[in-house]
C-alpha cells in the first residue's frame, strides 16, 4: 500500500528531503523563537545589572569566566542577558512590522483589484512613490521628527514591505476574479469581504507567505540599522541593532559587545533568507 | 512611444509632489520648531518673533503653498541652525558622498554583472556556488556589520588603512568597499537569474541548433535580453548615489550628505532636511525616468507600443 502511494506520488513530492542548510536554518530559527518567547527566563541576570568589578570581561576562552559567558561591557552588564532580551526586542519588530505589511498590502491589493479605475490608480500610485524612495529616508524622516515609540516603530516598520504585498495581491485577485470560482461564489450570492477573505485569500496565501518571509529579513536589517543609527529602539530597551551600535564605541577594547549581536543578526537574516528561498521553489516557482 | 513618455513624466512629477507634500506634513505636523530651536524657556516675544520670522504663524496651508512657491522659484530654505541656504549645506556635502558611492557603483557593475553572468553560464559549478554565497552574503550581512568588522581588521589589527573620518582617498577605501561588496553581490545575483532565464529560452536553443558558436550565442542573443532586468537594478542603484551611505557614512564617521541628513533630523532642521528629501526623490526619480528610456533602446518591442507580457 504503502510502495503504491510512493510511487502514485508525484516526484517532487515522493520524498521531501530537506537540504542540510534549510535545515540548519530551520533549527536556528526555531532556537531564536525560543529565545524570543523564553528571554526573562534565560537570561542569567537583568540588562540594568551593573556589575561594576567585572567591567569589559572578554568571553569564556578569551580569558573570561562562566560567570559572564559572552563577557560584559563598560558598565559591567552581561552581554548575553542584553543579546537574549535584544533578540525578542528584533524578532517582536520583525514579526509586528511583517504582519502590519502583508495586511495592509494585501487590503490595498484587493481594494485595488475589487474597484479598479481610480482607487487602483492611487494604490497604483502609492506603490510607485513607496518603491521610488529610499525607505531609510522616509524612516528618518518620520522618527526623528514624531519623536519615538515602541508601537510606533513598530507601525513605522510595517509600511516597508506593503508595496511588494499589494502588487502581488492585486495581480493574484485580478486573476483569480477571471476564473470560474470566484465568479461561481459571486453568482451564489456571496458578499465581496466573503468572496476575497474566505475563497481569493486561501488560494493565494501561499504566494503571499513566501513574500512575507522575503521581507522579514528587510525588516530585521532596516531596524538594526535604524537603531544602530541611535533612531529606532532607545535606551533602556535594546535590541540587535542597538547593541552594535552601542559596541561600536568599544570596538578596539571590548569587540565581543559588537561581535555577539551581528552574527545573531547575519545568522538570522541569513536563515531565514534560505527558508524563504527554499518555500518559493517549493511552494511557487513563478514568484522572483 | 510619445503617449508612454508623457504617462511616465507626469508619474514622475506626481512622485515628486508626494515626497514634497510628505516630508512637508511629517516635519510640520510633528512638533514645533520654534520650542526646538530656541528652548521651552525662551521669551515668549522671542518665540513669536522667530515663529513670524519663519512663517510658522501662518496656517498649515499657507506654509505649504508658500512652501511649494518657494520651491518653483528655486528657494529651498534656509537652515534654521546657521541660517544658511539648505541646498548649499547639501550641496556642500555632495562630493564626500559622490566620493564614496560613485566608486562603490562601479565596483557593484564591475564585480557583479561578471560575476553574475559567469555563474550563469557554469551553473552549479564551484564558481556559481561561490558567486551564490557571496550573493546571500551581500543581501545578509548589513553594511553597519560588515563595515565594522572590516575596520577590525584593517583600522584595528593590521593598521593599514584610516578608519574614515578625513575626506582622503585612503580614508575611502573602506567605505568604498563595503558599500560595493554588498551591492555587488545583490547585482550578481539579479544578473545570474535574468541570464538563466535567458538561456532557457527557445531563441538561444534555434541559435545553438543553427551552428552559431556559442560565444556568439551568448554575445548576440544572451547578453543583450539579459541586460533589460538587470539594467533596471543598476538604475536603481544609481537612484541611490545620494542617500545610500546614510549608515556608512555614520559608521566611518565621513562628512557627507548622509550624515548632514542624521544630524539635521536629530535637530530638526526642517529646511535641511526637507532639501536632501527632494534631492534624493529627483535623483530616484530621473534614475526611473531613464531606466525606462534605456527599455526602449535595449528592447526594441518596446519602441513601438508595450504589450503587456511580452517575452
Amino acid at each position: 500500500m504503502s510502495d503504491i502511494a510512493l510511487a502514485a506520488a508525484p516526484p517532487g513530492r515522493a520524498a521531501v528531503r530537506l537540504p542540510a542548510g534549510v535545515v540548519a536554518a530551520l533549527a536556528w530559527m526555531v532556537l531564536i523563537l525560543a529565545v524570543a518567547l523564553l528571554a526573562d527566563m534565560l537570561r542569567p541576570y537583568s540588562i540594568t545589572a551593573l556589575d561594576l568589578r567585572a567591567r569589559l570581561t572578554p568571553p569564556v576562552g578569551f580569558g573570561g569566566t562562566l560567570a559572564h559567558p559572552l563577557g560584559t561591557d563598560e558598565l559591567g552588564r552581561d552581554v548575553l542577558s542584553r543579546l537574549l532580551v535584544s533578540i525578542r526586542m528584533s524578532v517582536l519588530i520583525a514579526f509586528g512590522a511583517t504582519v502590519i505589511a502583508a495586511v495592509l498590502g494585501t487590503t490595498l491589493g484587493f481594494l485595488a483589484a475589487h474597484f479598479r479605475g481610480w482607487v487602483e490608480q492611487v494604490v497604483l500610485m502609492l506603490i510607485d512613490f513607496q518603491a521610488s524612495m529610499p525607505f531609510l529616508i522616509l524612516a528618518l524622516s518620520v522618527l526623528a521628527f514624531f519623536g519615538n515609540s515602541l508601537p510606533l516603530f513598530i507601525g513605522l516598520m510595517g509600511l516597508h514591505g506593503w508595496d511588494r504585498h499589494a502588487r502581488i495581491a492585486r495581480g493574484l485577485a485580478i486573476a483569480a476574479n477571471a476564473q470560474g470560482y470566484a465568479a461561481a461564489v459571486r453568482q451564489l450570492g456571496a458578499r465581496p469581504l466573503r468572496v476575497y477573505l474566505g475563497h481569493v485569500l486561501p488560494n493565494i496565501a501561499a504566494t503571499l507567505i513566501v513574500s512575507a518571509t522575503l521581507s522579514f529579513p528587510e525588516v530585521v536589517l532596516l531596524e538594526s540599522g535604524l537603531s544602530f543609527l541611535g533612531l529606532g529602539v532607545q535606551p533602556p530597551m535594546t535590541s540587535l541593532g542597538t547593541m552594535v551600535g552601542y559596541g561600536r564605541e568599544y570596538l578596539t577594547r571590548a569587540a565581543w559587545i559588537l561581535l555577539a549581536p551581528s552574527t545573531v543578526i547575519v545568522l538570522t537574516t541569513l536563515s531565514v533568507s534560505l527558508l524563504g528561498d527554499w518555500l518559493r521553489d517549493r511552494l511557487d516557482p513563478t514568484l522572483s | 512611444m510619445l503617449r508612454f513618455l508623457a504617462l511616465r513624466l507626469a508619474r514622475a512629477g506626481v512622485t515628486i509632489v508626494l515626497v514634497v507634500t510628505f516630508a512637508f506634513v511629517v516635519l510640520r505636523l510633528s512638533g514645533d520648531p520654534a520650542l526646538t530651536i530656541m528652548s521651552p524657556d525662551a521669551p515668549p516675544a522671542a518665540l513669536a518673533a522667530f515663529r513670524h520670522e519663519w512663517g510658522l504663524d501662518q496656517p498649515v496651508w499657507v506654509q505649504y503653498l508658500r512652501y511649494f512657491g518657494a520651491i518653483l522659484h528655486g528657494e529651498l530654505g534656509q537652515s534654521m541652525r546657521d541660517g544658511r541656504p539648505a541646498m548649499a549645506l547639501v550641496i556642500e556635502r555632495l562630493p564626500a558622498t559622490l566620493m564614496l558611492t560613485v566608486p562603490a557603483l562601479l565596483l557593484k557593475i564591475g564585480l557583479g554583472v561578471p560575476a553574475g553572468i559567469h555563474a550563469a553560464l557554469h551553473r552549479n559549478s564551484m564558481t556559481d556556488r561561490v558567486v551564490m554565497a557571496g550573493a546571500v552574503a551581500g543581501f545578509t550581512v548589513p553594511s553597519f556589520v560588515l563595515g565594522l568588522l572590516l575596520v577590525l581588521v584593517f583600522a584595528v589589527h593590521l593598521g593599514w588603512l584610516p578608519s574614515g573620518g578625513d575626506d582622503s582617498w585612503r580614508g575611502a577605501i573602506l567605505p568604498v568597499v563595503t558599500l560595493g561588496l554588498g551591492g555587488a553581490g545583490i547585482l550578481a545575483r539579479f544578473t545570474r537569474s535574468a541570464m538563466l532565464e535567458v538561456l532557457g529560452q527557445p531563441y538561444i536553443r534555434t541559435a545553438s541548433a543553427k551552428g552559431v558558436p556559442w560565444r556568439l550565442v551568448v554575445r548576440g542573443h544572451a547578453l543583450p535580453n539579459a541586460a533589460i532586468p538587470t539594467v533596471t537594478v543598476v538604475g536603481f542603484m544609481v537612484g541611490t548615489l545620494i542617500a545610500g551611505a546614510v549608515v556608512v557614512e555614520s559608521v566611518f564617521s565621513w562628512p557627507g550628505v548622509g550624515r548632514l541628513l542624521v544630524v539635521a533630523v536629530s535637530n530638526r532642521d526642517l529646511a535641511v532636511v526637507q532639501c536632501v528629501l527632494l534631492l534624493v526623490a529627483s535623483t530616484m526619480v530621473a534614475a526611473n525616468l531613464t531606466v525606462d528610456l534605456l527599455y526602449g533602446l535595449l528592447d526594441p518591442r518596446l519602441r513601438g507600443q508595450a504589450t503587456a507580457g511580452a517575452h
